[in-house]
């Protein structure tokens, strides 16, 4: 007779002393693993639902304008340090790890139009409405010492607009005309005008060794796209630098691609007011837009719909947004006179994560992309409380563009084929391509 | 077009920095790299600079390969490449089939995502084969010598033969006054519960053989079943379901659940579900202490009762010779099988949820596909079998009277006139059960309970996420809490558990039904004319009726003429197609460049 029992010494499974770390050992068999699906879906709801619990995204508001907060620039090589500029004509540098102002200027008279860092990070641009573009040192003059301009530029008409060059002493503003400056010079190298109107926003290429994108109606500087609505802002795409987003007063995002401007690749819908502001992640996979509508949202560049929307009760009109360059914060000025950091993945946990917590993070992430489709976990995923009047607004642009739609779709079957054509969502907001 | 220049330059001066120093050795690579360059001007330059890291990346692998096959003292690895896996192994944990990927597939980043997809399973699929090596204990087993049948060993000789701590898994527990038994191991196989016909329960730590508690509840007991941890436990009585903690303290009584006579728990669900005299079938949330659901069978007296461990139905079998399937949704039996000719007297499910074996009073034992409800066999015992248990690795019990047997390779079709093992126990058998992980079962008899050594039966490798029988207090109560958020709702309760990882192809009529539902009407309705009122007597019934079916002729007609025209369109296109294949002949790969 030859027998074999199963029998386990428990010092192979128990561990040896109260210090050790308890021993686990594992068997892949899929008989002793029962449910898998099952299991994991019901992890992937539960992982949903955590993400909706943790999602607190408001960090910070940083307060001390005393006027509403007309734009925010970056520091081009510090993280933490970011420039705002108000109506009142006051610029403030903060500190965003202490959330504490470090300076204040008295830059302008009138509106900060446009701010902008240069790329060394040692001196940084501002327009106001004072017709006057000046360049300031970043660091703090010495105790007593006025705050007082490296250079300043008076112009001739109002500058709504500036951009610095990535690499070059060159910097672009934008007003009446687009005027391309360089550092050293008092009067622009060139400048261009595109009919009688005026420009909003310039900016530009991050890749391009020559300038940039100007715009009115929307205008690309060797192109032109005439749009049935003001474009407010606009925005290249860091990783793919030939597409852009623009935000428009008819409350939606256009994402171009400059080699075919005929229509746009997307159309971003979500916003109920005009659209003031847009900035990209340093990704290049999403933005954030900021509204005359009190929220700013989150957009993956190519989806219609965004995927995240922030608002407080004490939000006013968001007028400007910046993503912070290490892709983690998004920061919001609006007209209440306080800017607001936020949390660029609203449940994400701040500070230092242990390697456990961090597979556990990655380990929900793909269920919850997994089972993204499930319709308990996409309703769950997709909700996003709105205050009411927002909500009201939306529930009526709706059902108008349904009314719409429904016209549209009678006139076109009562009238004569091929008499009246279909026009698409993205080719509706086009009226012309001008070269 | 200025732009485009722009950007022509701009990719040139990038492509001067990625291209590597030029070597004395590239003197013919150089030039054939000039010629690139000269060409690059054209339109085709992306092709140009994508092919490169290609080759790059082909030769680093090559490179790679290389080193594989030898050393730089010329010696040559005898094994060269990763360590092969046996296919049987990688069978067993493949799941579903591969994705085949067309070639011609039009969805770029579908396409990459599936490929990802699939590379990432596959190297799962090869960890996981690969990990069968690691596996530290190997399973029990026993063998005659030439002419000697194993069922003729007894369970002495073998506790003798065997090490002091397996032999002395060999016991039996003489409990004559309360008798016949029922049992239940818990699923870490640690702890033992027992349930004696006139109302003694204990529970015991079996291996150690340490009394945890020990009480008479003075009532009838039909059933015993741990519940998820040896924690609690569930004893059907007399009238009600009562459940008592491990020290024996009455925790619940459930008077919604009466006259139970079998029960079953669903460990990943958090479900008990019980089989009454009363015909209901009645499942308990023991997590929230909810009932999920009561159904009335309408088949009588419930007796018979197994689950399904693979997909948590539980199986009746009842005395007019059916077995039926329930899942806590459906009023409804999910499948009803014809499978003795007798009562069916009691039944088992093996783990992996292919198999079910049955007797019944017909004396028959019998087993079934449960995947296609198909006999496979059917044996005939000579005393039939009043009690079935299946073990972790397939041993079938089956009690006759006062002996166990263990039959071997039940559903391989072996023959069923020699057992693997028998043993003759003092009383008539009431309840048999393998424990978990260990090579052990237990029987419960009229007097008492005995434990017998089963070389073979359990499973040697635990998962210790899954069940650990080492744990500690505080790893139970983790696991715990970690069972408790992987709760599976009894919605999902199905004959198919993998279903939700299936892709939904919902069918013409679902998907226009939920379009209608998004937009309010029916796109694809057409209206149904409805003609004008006129006067002057020109609404009569008839005329109504004339244009109506004028209407509906013009109707008829549009369809034809557009069917027409889509004929006649595709006509003339096969027409033009097959003229130009005349004129050209057969197309070579050159033939592109012609135009």
């Amino acid at each position: 007779m030859k027998v074999k029992v199963l029998c386990r010494n428990p010092d192979d499974y128990v561990r040896e002393t109260t210090r050790d770390i308890q021993r686990v050992p594992r068997n892949y068999d899929r008989t002793l693993h029962p449910f898998e699906v099952p299991r994991e879906y019901t992890r992937a709801l539960n992982a949903t639902k955590m993400e909706r619990l943790f999602a607190k995204p408001f960090v910070a508001s940083l307060g001390g304008h005393r006027d509403g907060v007309s734009c925010l620039a970056k520091h081009a090589k510090s993280l933490s340090t970011v420039l705002s500029g108000a109506c009142d004509g006051e610029v403030k540098v903060w500190n965003l790890s202490r959330r504490e102002c470090l300076r204040t200027i008295p830059a302008h008279e009138g509106f900060v139009r446009a701010i902008c860092s240069r790329f060394c990070g040692t001196s940084f641009f501002t327009v106001g409405d004072d017709k006057t573009v000046k360049q300031w040192r970043m660091e703090a003059p010495g105790y007593r010492v006025r705050e007082e301009p490296l250079n300043t530029i008076l112009g001739k008409a109002v500058y709504t607009g500036i951009d610095h060059h990535q690499s070059e002493g060159t910097f672009a503003t934008c007003g009446q005309t687009v005027d391309i400056w360089d550092e050293q010079r008092t009067s622009p190298i060139r400048s261009f005008s595109w009919g009688v109107d005026s420009f909003s926003c310039v900016r530009y290429n991050p890749v391009e060794v020559r300038p940039l994108s100007a715009h009115l109606k929307n205008v690309p500087l060797l192109f032109q796209v005439i749009m049935k609505l003001r474009s407010n802002t606009l925005c290249w795409n860091p990783m793919e630098a030939y597409n852009f987003t623009c935000s428009n007063e008819d409350y939606n995002l256009y994402t171009y691609d400059m080699r075919y401007l005929e229509t746009p690749v997307t159309v971003h819908m979500d916003h109920v007011s005009a659209v003031l502001d847009v900035d990209y992640s340093p990704t290049g996979k999403e933005f954030v837009s900021a509204s005359f509508d009190r929220t700013i949202r989150i957009f993956p560049k190519d989806k219609g719909h965004s995927r995240e929307v922030y608002h407080t009760k004490r939000m006013q009109h968001v007028i400007c947004v910046r993503w912070s360059a290490d892709n983690k914060y998004v920061l919001s000025g609006s007209d209440e006179m306080n800017i607001r950091v936020w949390k660029a993945n609203a449940s994400e946990k701040l500070g230092v994560l242990t390697s456990r917590e961090k597979a556990a993070v990655q380990y929900n992430q793909k269920l919850k992309a997994k089972f993204k489709n499930h319709p308990k976990v996409r309703r769950i995923a997709h909700h996003r409380h709105l205050p009411r009047d927002i909500f009201k607004q939306k529930r009526e642009l709706r059902d108008m563009k349904e009314a719409r739609r429904r016209k549209e779709q009678n006139v076109h079957k009562h009238s004569k084929p091929g008499s009246v054509p279909i026009v698409t969502e993205k080719e509706k907001h086009v009226v012309t391509v001008v070269e | 077009l200025l732009y485009i220049v722009f950007y022509g330059v701009s990719r040139l001066i990038l492509r001067s920095y990625l291209k590597p120093p030029k070597r004395y050795w590239e003197v013919n690579a150089g030039e054939e790299n000039g010629e690139a360059e000269n060409t690059d001007v054209s339109p085709n330059q992306d092709n140009i600079s994508k092919e490169q890291p290609d080759k790059i990346r082909d030769e680093r692998r090559q490179k790679k390969k290389r080193s594989h096959g030898s050393f730089i003292s010329g010696k040559k690895d005898p094994f060269p490449g990763e360590a092969p896996i046996p296919n049987e192994q990688l069978k067993k944990f493949q799941r579903g089939e591969k994705f085949q990927v067309v070639i011609a597939f039009r969805l770029g980043k579908v396409k990459e995502t599936i490929l990802r997809s699939e590379a990432a399973s596959d190297l799962a699929l090869k960890q996981a084969a690969r990990y069968d090596l690691l596996l530290p204990e190997e399973s029990g087993f026993l063998e005659g010598d030439d002419d000697e049948d194993t069922c003729t060993i007894l369970q002495e000789d073998i506790a003798d033969a065997v090490d002091i701590t397996s032999g002395a898994k060999y016991f039996n527990l003489h409990l004559t006054q309360f008798g016949p038994y029922r049992l239940d191991y818990s699923r870490t196989g640690r702890h033992l519960l027992l349930g004696g016909k006139r109302g003694h329960v204990s529970c015991i730590e079996w291996q150690t053989k340490n009394l945890t508690c020990e009480i008479n509840v003075m009532e009838t007991i039909h059933d015993v079943k741990w519940l998820h941890s040896e924690a609690m436990f569930a004893v059907a009585q007399k009238q009600w379901l009562y459940i008592y903690d491990s020290k024996g303290i009455e925790l619940h009584c459930i008077k919604k659940f009466n006259n139970v006579l079998r029960m079953q728990f669903l460990p990943y669900h958090f479900l008990l579900a019980t089989a009454s005299a009363t015909g209901f079938l009645q499942y308990l949330d023991v997590s929230v202490g909810k009932e999920v659901s009561a159904i009335g069978t309408k088949l009588g007296r419930l007796d018979v009762m197994a689950q399904n461990p693979h997909n948590a139905i539980v199986h009746l079998g009842h005395p007019n010779g059916t077995v039926s399937l329930w899942s806590p949704n459906q009023r409804e039996p999910l499948v009803k099988m014809l499978c003795h000719r007798g009562g069916v007297r009691s039944l088992t499910v093996d783990r992996s949820g292919t198999y079910m074996v049955t007797s019944g009073l017909d004396r028959k034992l019998k087993v079934y596909d449960i995947r296609a409800f198909k006999a496979l066999h059917s044996y005939f015992l000579p005393a039939g079998a009043s009690c079935l248990s299946l073990s972790q690795r397939g041993l079938l019990s089956a009690a006759t009277g006062d002996v166990v047997q263990v039959y071997r390779d039940v559903w391989g079709g072996g023959s069923m006139s020699k057992p693997y093992m028998a043993h003759r126990v003092r009383g008539a058998v009431w309840g048999v059960d393998y424990c978990p992980f260990e090579d052990v079962l237990g029987i419960g008899h009229e007097a008492g309970f005995t434990s017998m050594i089963v070389p073979g039966a359990g499973e040697p490798n635990f998962d210790a996420l899954d069940m650990n029988p080492y744990r500690s207090t505080k790893q139970r109560q983790e696991w715990e809490v970690k069972a408790l958020l992987d709760k599976v709702q009894p919605e999902l309760i199905g004959l198919d558990p993998g279903l939700l990882s299936k892709v939904d192809q919902a069918t013409f009529e679902q998907k226009h039904k939920e379009r209608v539902e998004a937009l309010g009407y029916d796109p694809l309705a057409t209206e149904k004319f409805k003609p004008r009122l006129k006067k002057r007597g020109r609404s009569s019934a008839g005329a109504v009726e004339r244009r109506k079916k004028k209407v509906a002729h013009e109707d008829q007609k549009d369809t034809i003429r557009k069917t027409v025209e889509e004929r006649m369109e595709r006509e003339n296109e096969r027409k033009v197609k097959a003229q130009e294949q005349a004129e050209h002949g057969t197309r070579t790969a050159l033939d592109r460049f012609k135009k």
